[in-house]
């Protein structure tokens, strides 16, 4: 391996003088006195290699002696990553020591002891190649594959695989061989380089089937859907981490990856604390053991929060080869594009606009570009839905981690201050936000079928309704309550009964945190039908009491357990209410 | 100074406002050294030639300049001594008193393991309802205070550093006015609560950027409280602007290129690197950050308000309510994001509901307000709206009030009944017959 010595010092950028062959972001460490610091190479200028360091280099001093690795930063992939807490490096934070974090504690993801029931898939005779399914172990109920791994390039033919029973992730489970007849054992444990994405599948067809949330406003209004793409831009205060938590509370998926990239620390022990003890409500199951946490902490070493995004999709693209439906959420992608305009300036680079390095936009189109729908080569399909979270300067949205990734992602859930102010949570803007998913023909055959044909329809009836609303609202601002007629203040009020009974929901409440698609399909029904009922009132003030009271009615209903007496009285009082006013023709 | 085995280096090659660079070999990254007697940090080492960043500045250093180099990061000792005592930037005795005795730590340790943190879960009463009861603070919180320089933050923390039964309270003053800082000291004196009080204090009249120290010897003291000594400490940080401003000058004069609003583009981690040492400690300890940034004319977009709103769990922003006449905890802007971890867990069922629904209701009134000014006629909802939004101000928001929680919500109630119908308030039924004032 090559060896180096430590030349020259500015922060965590060190320049390193070697005389053997290094390649660009090959891993490196530096010798401090006996503690071994993980670093990347960034760049090379002629014996001058510059590395970034994923810690604190203090008391590092010229001369000390580095040691190059001749590989890339590379994430460890087998059974036991779910319910792991990962550093930003793939390393297992709950194995370090102290309360404190030192440097150079590269702790392994993956148990060496722990055993698991693994159960053959390939025999012998079959033909394989990389990604193939050659048997499966149970890991927290879910079929986790064990596959030829990801770096083996050639075609396989399998001599053997190992009986069922209990084996550790280091015993070999397979023996392969190549063309030329050389045998390859194989264990469960592969690692792969985390910058590179992970193609070993067939297709990537279009995605069109929608992934629940249970959040209203994102799956009756604006819908994501499995292998789609989405980002949450907000300036601070508007609830980006609230619904963050609620997305990957509530989303169908089999496996929740959250890198939490150089956001706070608390928010993550909140992750820690709650996931053990929910439930997900689609298994059953605790949270926690369908979730892998990336902690890369805003304290934590800058240089490490590049790679924790990556470390998570490589998490992701792992267990979607296993035909897996795959969510992953990163909050935030801005403070990984900050940590690349710190490097860029310590490497005096010429910048791009506000600071950042110029080929921000073509990194951020390439990470969301590994998320997607897949068919892979064996005919299952797998999928990683990815929702990231953009933290503006400012709350300004022309910015260029915004209009990057406006560019590349398909879902655009803008969170809006005004809103917030007024606590009319989730604070997602009705009208500038957009799921282009809403437009394919696919999605729209899969809901015509899987809910009810009608449904888009009414979901643009809805928007076409918020829109008039606001621009009726403005209208009232400048012209006053007088100045416009009855009917407008009517249009008025639909719109809000809209927003307070759909878009409103209370994240802290027990059951209008989550709303199941059928009972999102039974609301939407029902405010559409209120909508479309024509009423008469002899002036605005008598409107808007009216439709306080039918929104306040309708809000209990949100509060109550679905089709429980107190839900169906509920509605009874609502129907009456509506007869009093509801104009027979 | 000098110690018989320490090397002498007197090679100056360069000199700017701030930094010297020195020829020398065998020094560490971020040791201190002193340069003509002055404490310097390394900031840059190239080969043999060392950059130093000279606290106190450049002026009158000539270029063959006597550096000693420590060996060490700038540290500060750590023992009970340190309670009742005030300090400058480098830890160094202001009050006349002895140089504390103790284990000596490097300042701006490591952060702590993510998984080693508890979740806050205790409340931190301040009897001001603008916080307990819309924006309740919690032990292991970071949440600065938002202000225009005219405003009366010192007086607002000094009152929730009192009330709020810390163990310890370590005021770091950066940038803080002499006229301040003898305030700070008369309140807790006269509080008869100097006994827990630990200072850190760069004044206007001490170099700028010394204050680069103060919060990080503030946090290693409370780190020993904490850690240690399983206490809660409550650390104020005062101005957390000028602490940037200092920043800035020093990347300025380092060649950095600026990014937004001429600060470095490293500010989001430098601020995130110093909140986020406040943490709920596996054994009890805790340390809780109150700081404050000034903003200039109110504007909350400037890089350092900006990059601290994105770290802080919230921020408190203060308002002078003219319908009053008095200075409010501003409902709207203010945040905390770790009160819903208490409210309605450790306070009353029914806190939540109330606190959104009377913030919602003060909303409907700034509505109101917006169409009397335009000119527009008031509904009936809409003058009660007004009325319900005054005595709100009044008895709930204006800074000078001090009830319990249970008060609070009380009074909320009350105002309710006294300006509302039960279903113009919005709020879950049960609560309505439980609470709703016949």
């Amino acid at each position: 391996m090559t060896k180096g010595k430590v030349k020259g010092i500015i922060s965590n950028l060190v320049i390193v003088e070697v005389d053997a062959p290094v390649a660009q972001n090959e891993i490196a460490y530096i010798n401090l006195d006996g503690v071994k610091l993980m670093a990347e190479v960034i760049k090379v200028e002629g014996k001058n290699v510059y590395i970034q360091v994923f810690e604190s280099t203090r008391g590092l001093k010229v001369g000390m002696e580095v040691d190059f690795q001749g590989h890339m930063l590379e994430a460890m992939l087998g059974p036991g990553l779910l319910e792991k807490k990962l550093d930003g490096l793939s390393h297992d934070l709950d194995k370090m020591e102290g309360v404190f974090l030192k440097r150079g504690q590269y702790t392994p993801s993956l148990d060496e002891k722990r055993l698991w029931k693994f159960k053959p898939i390939a025999k012998a005779g079959d033909k394989v190649s990389a990604a193939s399914w050659l048997g499966e172990v149970d890991e927290n109920y879910q079929p986790h594959k064990i596959m030829v791994p990801f770096t083996m390039t050639e075609e396989y033919t399998v001599k053997s695989v190992i009986s069922e029973g209990e084996y550790t992730v280091y015993q070999t489970i397979a023996i392969i061989v190549d063309k030329n007849g050389k045998e390859h054992e194989i264990n469960m444990v592969q690692k792969w380089p985390v910058k590179v994405p992970m193609t070993h599948y067939k297709e990537k067809p279009r995605p069109y089937r929608l992934l629940e949330t249970g959040v209203r406003s994102i799956d009756t209004l604006n819908p994501i859907v499995e292998g789609g793409t989405g980002f949450i831009p907000g300036a601070f205060g508007t609830g980006k981490t609230v619904l963050q938590h609620a997305i990957s509370k509530q989303a169908e998926a089999d496996i929740v990856v959250i890198a939490a990239c150089g956001e706070r620390a608390n928010e993550v022990v909140e992750i820690f604390t709650e996931f053990p003890e929910l439930e997900d409500p689609h298994t059953g199951r605790k949270l926690i053991e369908r979730t892998i946490i990336v902690a890369n902490t805003s304290n934590m070493p800058v240089a490490a929060r590049e790679a924790s995004v990556y470390t998570a999709m490589t998490i992701g693209e792992y267990y979607r080869a296993m035909g897996l439906k795959v969510l992953l959420m990163a909050d935030s992608t801005s403070r990984w594009a900050q940590a690349l305009r710190e490097m860029s300036n310590r490497m005096e680079e010429l910048p791009g606009p506000d600071a950042f390095p110029m080929d921000i936009s073509a990194i951020i189109s390439n990470f969301y570009g590994r998320a997607g729908h897949v068919k892979l080569n064996n005919g299952h399909e797998g999928s990683i839905t990815f929702i990231g979270t953009v933290s503006p300067a400012g709350g300004n949205l022309k910015e260029p981690v915004t209009e990057n990734t406006k560019k590349v992602a398909r879902c655009f859930y803008a969170l809006e201050q005004d809103r917030a102010d007024r606590k009319r949570y989730p604070a997602i803007n009705p009208i500038e936000s957009y799921s282009k998913y809403l437009e394919y023909p696919e999605f729209e055959e899969f809901i015509s079928k899987e809910i009810s044909e009608d449904w888009t329809s009414k979901v643009n009836d809805m928007k076409t309704r918020l829109l008039r609303g606001k621009e009726i609202s403005e209208q009232i601002n400048i012209l006053g309550d007088d100045g416009v007629p009855t009917e407008y203040h009517i249009t008025f009020w639909k719109s809000e009964l809209i927003d307070f009974v759909i878009l409103q929901q209370d994240a802290f409440d027990d059951i209008d945190a989550v709303t199941p698609i059928e009972r999102q399909k039974y609301i939407l029904d029902m405010v559409i039908d209120i909508c479309r009922t024509d009423f008469q009132f002899d002036n605005f003030t008598d409107a808007a009491d009216y439709f306080k009271e039918m929104i306040n009615i309708c809000r209990q209903m949100n509060y109550s357990e679905f089709k429980s007496d107190k839900f169906n009285a509920h509605r009874a009082e609502l129907d009456k209410l509506i007869k009093t006013k509801h104009q027979e023709n | 100074m000098a110690k018989a085995f320490q090397k002498i280096y007197t090679q100056i090659t360069q000199i700017t406002k701030a930094t010297c660079s020195v020829k020398a070999t065998n020094v560490g990254y971020d040791e201190l050294a002193t340069v003509e007697g002055r404490l310097a940090q390394v900031v840059k080492i190239i080969d043999d030639e060392v950059t130093l960043q000279i606290f106190e500045g450049t002026e009158g250093i000539p270029t063959n300049a006597e550096v000693i180099f420590l060996g060490k990061a700038p540290s500060l000792k750590v023992s009970d001594q340190l309670a009742g005592r005030f300090f400058n930037a480098y830890g160094n005795p202001i009050d006349g008193g002895p140089i504390p005795e103790g284990e000596e730590r490097q300042i701006g340790g490591p952060s702590v393991n993510p998984v080693r943190r508890k979740q806050p879960s205790e409340l931190i009463a301040t009897g001001i309802s603008g916080i307990d009861l819309n924006n309740t603070l919690v032990t292991g919180q970071k949440i600065p205070f938002f202000a225009d320089p005219d405003q009366p933050f010192n007086q607002v923390m000094a009152t929730v550093a009192l009330r709020a039964k810390a163990d310890k309270i370590i005021l770091g003053g950066m940038g803080m006015t002499n006229d301040d800082y003898l305030y700070y000291k008369n309140v807790f004196s006269n509080a008869g609560a100097l006994d827990r009080i630990i200072i850190f204090m760069n004044t206007t009249e001490d170099p700028a950027v010394e204050r680069l120290l103060v919060p990080d010897m503030a946090l290693t003291a409370a780190e020993y409280f904490a850690v240690d000594k399983n206490e809660k400490v409550l650390v104020l940080l005062s101005d957390m602007t000028s602490y940037s401003d200092a920043l800035a000058i020093v990347s300025n004069r380092m060649d950095q290129i600026p990014s937004k609003d001429s600060m470095p583009g490293s500010l989001y981690s430098d601020l995130a690197k110093i909140y986020e040492k406040a943490a709920q400690f596996p054994d009890g300890g805790s340390i809780t950050i109150i700081a404050v940034t000034t903003l200039s004319g109110g504007d909350i977009t400037h890089a350092v308000p900006d990059n601290t709103g994105y770290i802080t769990e919230g921020q408190l922003f203060l308002r002078h309510d003219t319908t009053i006449g008095k200075v409010i905890v501003d409902p709207f802007r203010s945040l905390s994001r770790l009160k819903q971890l208490v409210q309605g867990k450790k306070t009353r069922e029914d806190h939540p509901q109330v606190m959104n629904a009377a913030v919602r209701l003060y909303a409907d009134a700034a509505n109101a307000r917006t169409k009397l000014e335009n000119g527009f006629d008031l509904t009936d909802y809409d003058q009660r709206a007004l009325d319900f939004a005054k005595d709100y101000s009044e008895y709930l928001l204006a800074i000078d009030v001090n009830l319990d929680t249970v008060e609070m919500l009380d009074t909320t109630w009350g105002l309710f009944s006294k300006h509302f119908r039960p279903q113009e308030v919005n709020m879950r039924m049960e609560l309505v017959e439980r609470y709703w004032k016949k």
